[in-house]
């Protein structure tokens, strides 16, 4: 008996959860986004952070939960889980997140303690003396993990003298933290201009932003923004080896051009980079993975910061087979910028783009992620139905034109981290190379 | 500073899901769990095979996973790659993943293409297009894994691959369940028809579909498409149990690209299936231990002595309390600093286990963490996809996907008289320890 493939149903259209936004006095701006599908609430605040000195900003989000004047690092946990919730802060060279959940009945207790937090963090001594220590022990795991020291070889290459080039701080840089600097960081930063809060969950959302305007509208609206100059363009030249002794395997890393969500040339780019390697059915993964068995889990992925956009090609491949996967990464950049796609490659690639936009969509912390991302550009959720049009309307000669443009492999710029002694002879047949020691 | 804070306040109604569950068995032995959900225009599809780690011949360590992996190189219908095109061009995502019990494929995609994903689940249960070029090149593929995940990277497999071996006497429970690369690379056709015709049948298996269906239109496709799938005789899972230990034990070895030492413990827990209600309060005690700043062990171990940098603990080597079957453990797994001692750090765990034994609890202490514990579940399970595993899986070990709803009701009703017990049983001679020594410096 023979089976054959069933045909798609009828496409469903993207619809949009229920939102509502209000911005606040102090240039707080709270938008509150309905979906009930479980008794929870997810909760993103996103607060401008660009400039702000790496180290310092590392530790402040590890401390910002260790106590206030009325509550130590204990009660704020203990009181966050009462309400089946919890509390944390991350850092990157644009913004600092904090990320929370709760029941959905905990809303009200989870913005009034986080509102405790952003107007009385104590920051004191001995927590910032124990959070210290095992930030610098995190950075030191971290430097002993070919993914990291890849990225941080990447990021340098990328940008030179950029605040982008570096986003880790060193363990020496964490070590002279004092809590008075992290005071001193908070007052100046820790402020609801331009700042967005989103509130994804069961509730009502007119009901969500009262509560937010009880917690937050006296949130003190002092401070400075901070901007970066925009990104540098990349710099192609030689491949950067970077010598990682005994290492069993390389770690690729390609960094090619790319252009902002709001650029008209956007939904090509998605679209040409789905083809080459940004999902599994690409023609870079069916080369180097179901093809030849060079790697595990490759990937291509449009990386949007503030200050720019970037394509970036990683992969993780066997010492041995390093020069010939270089190779085949190069050969399927050249051939997407220099030949265009197959209709059908296209087609499945669209087919994707559009379908992962209705998964993403479908969960409360999703939601919550792509509202406070969007939000961070200027952007709200309705974009996602107007991005949805450009993805459907985008011919074959757009992805064409955007390939030859921005994957094209001579406008890019590749490092390698692995045994370089191992490895050396043979990539640089392939390259002009430039050798270095880990940083 | 913004208002004043009560400092205490009551702990919130633990709340719970009403998800709705149909249940069906097809002629040929399959079992379907269907849970409709129309607030997305998105379905999971998931199908699990009652075969993992554990049942892997000796000789063959690895092949649970390896197979897996050839499951997806193409079937009756399909040829190598097909797969993943369906899925992504219809928009969707997909993976699969080996589990000490169970294995699973699945899918999540838009609600319009239910079909194609019964389709291609059903194409490849009657049978994987096993050749030995496919065989060859996974092979390779899964030894990258292993590196990226093992061998390349510090703390590689720990503990989950360190730690059975100290506690376990016996192959099933005791092996390395990615593999050795002789055993991968021994591997053979032969091998992988034979395992798949042993445990790949119907009956041993669960589809479960999750989320934009309509329960009679999804039953009508799902006996159109796996109807065919021939009955076959599925395979008895053994009994994997083992004696408790009757005396500690306490392993070491060296990473050579660690820089810290790290610390891992296990103990035995009751049977999870057979004994629900007895394994249920460990689940609780390891996020009593463990969960968040005001956990029992971080507030002693990471803020006051400062003898490790952080601690976690949870049930099942893979981490998945509601998808394990017995033998399995509570785990404790601490990361220290430089000049950390690790016995100082066992010593302490003991201490504070007597001291939850002898004094109890603190007020509230067990129903804020039981409200965290609720949000984790719930929050588990918002993602179609998640929902249809967890359903999959209570289906094929425990016979009730309709436990889901039960969930969060049944952590809240542990008791803390029974945490107290289950705390005073994590005894040093009931333990099975691992310990890692930095081979890098820091």
């Amino acid at each position: 008996m023979t089976h054959t493939l069933p045909e798609l149903g009828p496409t469903h259209e993207l619809t949009l959860p229920p939102e509502g936004e209000q911005a606040f006095g102090n240039g707080l701006t709270v938008i509150a986004i309905r979906r009930p599908s479980v008794p929870l609430v997810e909760v993103r605040l996103r607060v401008p952070f660009a400039r702000a000195e790496l180290a310092p900003a590392a530790l402040l989000t590890q401390t910002l939960f260790s106590g206030t004047s009325e509550l130590s690092t204990v009660d704020i946990a203990a009181e966050m889980q009462k309400v089946g919730g919890a509390l944390g802060a991350t850092v990157d060279p644009d913004r600092l997140l904090v990320t929370g959940n709760a029941l959905a009945d905990g809303l009200p207790r989870l913005l009034e303690i986080l509102a405790q937090v952003l107007g009385d963090a104590a920051y004191p001594a001995d927590q910032v003396a124990i959070e210290r220590d095992r930030l610098v022990d995190q950075i030191q795991v971290a430097q002993s993990q070919p993914a990291h020291l890849a990225r941080v070889a990447l990021l340098k290459r990328m940008y030179g003298d950029h605040p982008y080039a570096v986003q880790t701080p060193q363990p020496e840089q964490v070590k002279e933290v004092e809590p008075d600097a992290l005071r001193a960081l908070h007052r100046q930063r820790l402020h609801p201009a331009g700042a967005t809060l989103v509130l994804v969950g069961d509730f009502d959302a007119d009901t969500a932003i009262g509560a937010a305007q009880t917690a937050l509208s006296t949130w003190d609206g002092g401070g400075e923004p901070a901007e970066l100059p925009p990104a540098p363009a990349l710099a192609p030249g030689p491949l950067t080896l970077v010598d990682r002794p005994g290492s069993v395997q390389s770690s690729l890393r390609m960094a090619l051009p790319a252009v902002p969500r709001t650029h008209p040339d956007h939904a090509a780019v998605q679209l040409a980079n789905l083809i080459f390697g940004g999902y599994f059915s690409s023609r870079w993964v069916e080369n180097i993975r179901e093809d030849k068995g060079y790697t595990y889990g490759p990937h291509s992925v449009i990386e949007h910061a503030v200050a720019g956009t970037s394509l970036v090609v990683s992969a993780e491949v066997a010492t041995e087979v390093t020069a010939p996967a270089l190779l085949e990464t190069w050969y399927e950049l050249g051939r997407i910028a220099s030949l265009p796609p197959a209709p059908q490659e296209l087609e499945q690639a669209r087919q994707y783009a559009l379908g992962t936009l209705q998964l993403g969509m479908s969960t409360q912390a999703g939601l919550a992620g792509l509202a406070s991302t969007y939000a961070g550009y200027g952007l709200r959720l309705p974009w996602l139905a107007e991005h949805a049009a450009r993805l459907a309307a985008t011919t074959l000669d757009q992805v064409a034109a955007a390939a030859a443009t921005y994957l094209a492999p001579a406008r890019g710029v590749t490092v390698v981290l692995g045994d370089a002694d191992r490895v050396e002879a043979s990539v640089s047949g392939l390259s002009g190379i430039e050798r270095k020691p880990v940083d | 500073m913004v208002g004043s804070v009560s400092a205490r306040s009551t702990a919130v109604k633990i709340p719970s899901t009403r998800y709705p569950v149909e249940r069906i068995t097809l002629p040929n032995g399959l079992r379907v769990v269907l849970t409709p959900d129309r607030s997305a225009p998105v379905i999971g599809v998931a199908v699990v095979y009652d075969v993992g780690i554990r049942s892997e011949p000796e000789g063959r360590t690895g092949f649970a996973h390896l197979f897996e992996h050839l499951m997806f190189q193409g079937s009756g219908s399909l040829e190598k790659l097909a797969h993943f095109r369906i899925v992504q061009g219809s928009g969707g995502t997909f993976n699969g993943s080996t589990h000490l019990d169970y294995t699973d494929y699945f899918e999540t995609l838009p609600a319009n293409a239910l079909e194609r994903a019964l389709f291609l689940e059903a194409d490849r249960m009657r049978g994987p297009r096993l050749t030995e070029e496919n065989l060859r090149n996974q092979v390779d593929v899964v030894k990258e894994e292993i590196r990226v995940n093992v061998l390349n990277r510090p703390y590689g497999g720990f503990p989950w691959l360190k730690l059975p071996p100290v506690m376990f006497d016996t192959f099933p429970n005791a092996h390395d369940g990615y593999g050795s690369f002789g055993d991968l690379e021994s591997a053979t056709v032969a091998d992988a028809q034979s395992f798949f015709e042993r445990y790949y049948a119907a009956g041993n298996a669960v589809l479960a579909v999750s989320g934009d269906i309509d329960t009679a239109t999804a039953t009508a496709l799902v006996e159109r498409h796996f109807g065919d799938v021939p009955a076959r005789p599925a395979s008895q899972r053994p009994s994997f149990t083992e004696p408790d230990l009757s005396a500690e034990r306490h392993e070491s070895y060296v990473d050579n690209l660690a820089p810290l030492p790290a610390v891992a413990s296990a103990w035995r827990v009751p049977h999870p299936v057979e004994d629900f209600a007895g394994y249920l309060p460990y689940v609780v005690l390891a996020e009593v231990l463990t969960d968040g700043d005001a956990s029992r062990l971080v507030q002693r171990l990471v803020q006051r002595d400062r003898t490790a940098t952080s601690i976690g603990g949870y049930i099942g080597f893979l981490g998945e309390p509601y998808e394990v079957r017995d033998p399995t453990a509570l785990i404790l797994q601490a990361h220290l600093p430089a000049e950390g001692e690790v016995e100082k750090v066992l010593d302490t765990v003991a201490e504070e286990c007597d001291l939850i034994a002898t004094d109890g609890l603190a007020d509230g202490e067990l129903a804020r963490t039981q409200a965290r514990m609720a949000t984790h579940l719930l929050r588990e399970t918002d993602a179609v996809l998640g929902r249809a595993l967890r359903m999959a899986v209570l289906e094929q070990q425990r016979g009730d996907p309709g436990l889901i709803n039960e969930l969060p009701r049944l952590i809240g009703e542990v008791t803390q008289e029974q945490v107290v017990a289950a705390a005073a049983a994590l005894r040093a001679d009931r333990r099975a320890t691992v310990e890692v020594q930095p081979g890098r410096s820091a």
